[in-house]
C-alpha cells in the first residue's frame, strides 16, 4: 500500500511539471506585462524595474530560474502586491478558501449520501421524484446566482444571516456560502447514489441479506452502501474541482478573504508569479485528490489490489 | 433514422416534465426573439429621468432600470440572446471535434485507443477553468473566442460518446463488408462509422447546451465574457448581486431568467437521454 502511494506520488511528479511548463509560456504569451499602468512609465524607470524582477533576461533563462526557485518551495515575489510574496499572499487566503471548501465537500456528502439512498428505497413513487426534481434544480442553478438569492432571503429580507462579510470562527458568516457552493456537488452525489443503490439493491447477496431475516437499516449499512458508493468515490476529483471554481465567485460575491480573487485578478494583471502559484495551488490539490480517490476505492471495494 | 425520431418524441410527449420544459425553453426563445418588438426601449438608451427605476406595469420600464437608467427589460433579453448563441455555437464545435477524435479512437482500436482515451483523461482532470481564464486573457475577449474556447472544451465528454457508439458498431457486418471491399480505414470511418451514430450523439449535445451556457455566464460573471455596452446575463447578476440591497430587481430579473432557463434546458435534455437511452462508455 505505501509503495503504490509512493510511485503514484512519484508519478505525479511530471505531471505537475508540464502543467507549470504550459502555465509559465501560455501566461508568459499574453500581450502587456505586470508593469502597464494608464500612463506609460519613462523607459528608463520601465527597464530598471524590468531587470529587477528578471524580465529583462532571455524567457527560457527566466523559466529556469523559476524552476530552481520552485524547488527550493520559493514561488517568487508578487509583481502586483508589492512587498509580498506569493507565499505570503496564498499563506494568508489559503486556510479561508480550504475551510470553505472543505466543509462544503463534507455537507455534500453527509447530506447527498442519506438523500441518494432514500430516493432509491423510494424507487418510483412521490418521494422519488421530489428528491430528484430538487436535484436537477442544484445542478441546473449556477452558484453564483444561488448565492445571492440566498443573500437576499436570508440576509435581506428576513435578517437571518450576514450577507457578506468575513470573521474568523464565525459560522455565521460561513452558512450561505457553504450552502450555494456545497448545492452542486450535492444533488450530483445525491443522484450518483440513487442510481447505484438500485443497481446494488438488485444484487443476489441483498436479496440473501433480506431472506436471512436481517432488518432494512443492517442491510443498507452493512450491505449495500458500501458498494454503492463506489461511483461517488470516482466523483470526488469533479467535485473538487467544481468546488474550487465555485469558490473563485462566492468568495467575491460574498467578500470571503480566501484566495479566489487571485486567479482572475492575477492573470488580468500579468502578475506572472501569482497566477503560476495559484495554478500550482490547485493542480496539486487535483493530483492529490485522485490518489485519495484510489485509497478509498481500495476500501470500498476489496476486489481492488493497489500494491500489485 | 426516422424511428430513432419517431421513437424518441413519442417517449419524449409521455414525459410531462420533458414537455413542460421543451414549452419553457421555447418561450424564452420566443421571447429573445420577438420581445424587442414589444419593448419601446433599446438595450443602450440611458433614460436619466428613470435612474435604477422599480419594476411597474404602468412605466415605460417593465422590468424597471439600471444605475445608467437602461431598460433591464431589453438588457436582461439581449443577454439571454448572446447566452443562447453561444449554446448552440459552443455545443456544435464540441460535437465536430468530439464526433471525429471519438470515432477515430473507437474504430482504430487497439493502442491508439488507448493513448486517445488517456490524453482525455488527462485533460478532463485539469483544472480547465484555469486554462480558458488564460486563454480569455491572452487572446483578448472577442466572441468568437468564447465560443471557440467553450467549444473546445466541451468536447471531451462527446468524444467519449462517440467512442462508445463506434465500439458497438465496429463489429458489425457492414462494416466488415466495408473493409472486404478495400476501403481504407479514412473512408470507412467518413462513411460508415460516422453517419451511423450521429443521430444519437446530436440528440446528446442537447445537454451540453446548459452546461456551455453555464459557463458562458460564469465568464461573464467574472468579466472574462462578454464586454459592456452589449448584456451578458453573468454581467447582469453581477451588476445586480453588488445592488441588490437598493435595487433587488436588478438581481432577481436576469437571475431568474437564467435559472428557469437552464432548469428547463436540463429538464429537456434529461428526458432525451432517457428517451434515447445514450450510455456513455
Amino acid at each position: 500500500m505505501l509503495r503504490y502511494f509512493l510511485t503514484r506520488l512519484a508519478g505525479a511528479v511530471p505531471t505537475l511539471f508540464i502543467i507549470v511548463t504550459i502555465a509559465f509560456f501560455l501566461i508568459r504569451a499574453a500581450p502587456g506585462g505586470p508593469f502597464d499602468q494608464e500612463q506609460t512609465l519613462p523607459p528608463e524607470i520601465m527597464a530598471n524595474l524590468q531587470s529587477a524582477y528578471g524580465l529583462d533576461q532571455p524567457i527560457l533563462t527566466q523559466y529556469g530560474h523559476y524552476l530552481g526557485a520552485l524547488l527550493r518551495g520559493d514561488f517568487g515575489p508578487s509583481f502586483k502586491y508589492k512587498d509580498f510574496s506569493v507565499t505570503e499572499l496564498i499563506g494568508q487566503g489559503f486556510p479561508v478558501t480550504l475551510e470553505l471548501g472543505s466543509v462544503a465537500l463534507a455537507l455534500a456528502l453527509i447530506l447527498g449520501v442519506p438523500i441518494g439512498t432514500f430516493a432509491a428505497l423510494h424507487h418510483n413513487r412521490t418521494a422519488d421524484y421530489a428528491t430528484m426534481s430538487l436535484a436537477v434544480v442544484g445542478i441546473a442553478i449556477p452558484t453564483f446566482v444561488v448565492l445571492p438569492f440566498l443573500g437576499l432571503l436570508f440576509g435581506i429580507y428576513l435578517h437571518w444571516l450576514p450577507v457578506a462579510g468575513w470573521e474568523p470562527g464565525s459560522i455565521r458568516h460561513l452558512a450561505l456560502p457553504v450552502v450555494a457552493l456545497a448545492l452542486p456537488p450535492l444533488s450530483v452525489i445525491a443522484r450518483l447514489v440513487r442510481a447505484s443503490m438500485l443497481e446494488v439493491l438488485r444484487c443476489h447477496f441483498i436479496r440473501t441479506a433480506f431472506a436471512k431475516g436481517l432488518p432494512l437499516r443492517t442491510v443498507i449499512w452493512r450491505h449495500a452502501l458500501r458498494p454503492a458508493l463506489l461511483p461517488v468515490a470516482s466523483y470526488l476529483p469533479p467535485a473538487v474541482a467544481s468546488i474550487m471554481t465555485g469558490s473563485l465567485v462566492v468568495e467575491s460575491i460574498a467578500g470571503l478573504p480566501g484566495i479566489g480573487r487571485y486567479m482572475v485578478q492575477g492573470a488580468l494583471n500579468r502578475d506572472y508569479t501569482l497566477v503560476m502559484g495559484m495554478v500550482i495551488i490547485y493542480s496539486t490539490l487535483l493530483i492529490v485528490m485522485g490518489l485519495v480517490v484510489d485509497l478509498i476505492y481500495a476500501w470500498l471495494d476489496p476486489r481492488v489490489r493497489l500494491d500489485r | 433514422m426516422s424511428t430513432l425520431f419517431g421513437d424518441a418524441t413519442r417517449r419524449l410527449r409521455a414525459n410531462p416534465a420533458a414537455m413542460c420544459a421543451t414549452i419553457v425553453t421555447l418561450s424564452i426563445v420566443a421571447l429573445t426573439l420577438i420581445g424587442p418588438w414589444f419593448n419601446p426601449n433599446s438595450s443602450e438608451t440611458l433614460d436619466w429621468s428613470h435612474v435604477a427605476s422599480q419594476p411597474a406595469l404602468q412605466s415605460a420600464h417593465w422590468f424597471g432600470t439600471d444605475r445608467l437608467g437602461r431598460d433591464l427589460f431589453a438588457r436582461t433579453l439581449e443577454g439571454a440572446r448572446v447566452s443562447l448563441a453561444v449554446g448552440l455555437v459552443a455545443s456544435a464545435v464540441s460535437l465536430l471535434v468530439g464526433i471525429g477524435y471519438g470515432a477515430v479512437a473507437g474504430y482504430v482500436g487497439g493502442r491508439t485507443d488507448h493513448v486517445m482515451m488517456r490524453g482525455i483523461e488527462i485533460l478532463s482532470g485539469l483544472p480547465l477553468v484555469f486554462f480558458i481564464i488564460f486563454l480569455t486573457v491572452i487572446f483578448g475577449r472577442s466572441v468568437y473566442l468564447l465560443f471557440l474556447s467553450i467549444g473546445a472544451v466541451g468536447w471531451l465528454t462527446m468524444a467519449r460518446i462517440v467512442r462508445g457508439q463506434t465500439l458497438s458498431i465496429r463489429q458489425r457486418e457492414f462494416i466488415e463488408a466495408a473493409v472486404a471491399s478495400g476501403a481504407g480505414t479514412a473512408r470507412i470511418i467518413a462513411k460508415h462509422v460516422i453517419p451511423n451514430v450521429i443521430g444519437p450523439v446530436v440528440v446528446y449535445a442537447t445537454l451540453t447546451v446548459p452546461q456551455i451556457i453555464m459557463f458562458e455566464s460564469f465568464l461573464s460573471f467574472l468579466g472574462l465574457g462578454i464586454q459592456e455596452p452589449h448584456a451578458s446575463l453573468g454581467a447582469l447578476i453581477a451588476e445586480g448581486a453588488g445592488e441588490m440591497e437598493a435595487a433587488p430587481w436588478m438581481l432577481l430579473v436576469p437571475g431568474g431568467l437564467l435559472a428557469l432557463l437552464l432548469l428547463a434546458l436540463n429538464m429537456l435534455g434529461d428526458g432525451l437521454r432517457d428517451a434515447l437511452d445514450v450510455k456513455e462508455r
